[in-house]
């Protein structure tokens, strides 16, 4: 075994008791909150998925800088690599969050700015992952994508104070008030996701480079060129 | 429904999404993975032929 695959496999095993031990700490050691009761659980999934988000739209905006700047392909990669994870985590955030929301204010959408602006976000790197799809040319797509990854950034500082600009109904983030045994819950869960977030990124990219080695093969061999 | 049956929900959908992403993942590459078998089959047939 190769010393990435070990790493790989090390960093796979230490996910997954990660997340064993959060999913514990979720269903039996955090206590009921005395308000909402046990709908509250659904925080501890809510928030380290949102800080994933967070976390892979600020990677794309990084990766989005220094591609423009070095114009090297692998800042690329691993911006459209994250980008597809924050969308996915972001649809996860907005279902969890809406769930939560007919459970507590009997309805699964409210027009309120904390939403509106997650939505925001959301339709923004849709749009990023598909002006990749029909730009073309890869190049001219990745850079396209750049400009968007650095502008839509913006939409997460303002998601993030949307609830302290704005009349909201969103709960206010309360961490600092948060019993012990309920912050180590919280943090434990957003380790494990923040493990699994990296563990995914590390494959999605591998894809991508694998996908870049297929094309050039295909280009090599239909050229007549030795590979 | 009550609050468990909302938790439940929740638990539920962030793993399908989850595992379905996984399997996405692992579908690409699997495809991947053949398609540059087969090159390297072709590019060997070729080199094979010329020989």
């Amino acid at each position: 075994m190769g010393k990435s695959a070990l790493k790989d496999n090390i960093l796979w095993g230490l996910s997954f008791a990660l997340m064993m031990a959060a999913l514990y700490l979720i269903f039996l050691y955090a206590p009921t909150e005395k308000e909402m009761g046990d709908i509250q659980r659904i925080f501890y999934f809510h928030v380290p998925i949102a800080w994933v988000s967070f976390l892979a739209f600020f990677i794309v905006f990084a990766g989005s800088i220094l591609y423009l700047w070095k114009r090297d392909r692998k800042w690329d990669v691993l911006a459209h690599s994250s980008g597809e994870i924050g969308v996915v985590f972001t649809t996860l955030v907005l279902i969890t969050g809406s769930i939560w929301g007919r459970s507590e204010w009997d309805t699964w959408w409210i027009w309120e700015p904390r939403l509106t602006a997650s939505l925001v976000m959301w339709f923004t790197y849709i749009g990023y992952l598909l002006i990749r799809s029909y730009a073309g040319e890869e190049s001219k797509g990745a850079r396209f994508a750049a400009v968007l990854g650095i502008i839509g950034f913006m939409n997460v500082p303002i998601v993030y104070l949307a609830i302290k600009l704005g009349r909201t109904l969103h709960p206010p983030e309360l961490v600092s008030d948060l019993a012990g045994s309920m912050l180590l819950t919280l943090l434990v869960s957003i380790a494990a996701f923040n493990i699994f977030y990296a563990l995914i990124l590390r494959w999605s990219i591998s894809i991508k480079n694998l996908n870049a080695r297929a094309k050039e093969m295909k280009r090599q061999l239909e050229e007549g060129e030795v590979i | 429904m009550d609050d468990m049956d909302y938790l439940f929900a929740v638990f539920a959908v962030v793993w399908v999404v989850i595992f379905g992403y996984i399997l996405i993942l692992s579908f690409r590459q699997r495809k991947l993975q053949r398609m540059i078998e087969s090159i390297e089959m072709k590019v060997a047939e070729k080199n094979d032929g010329s020989a």
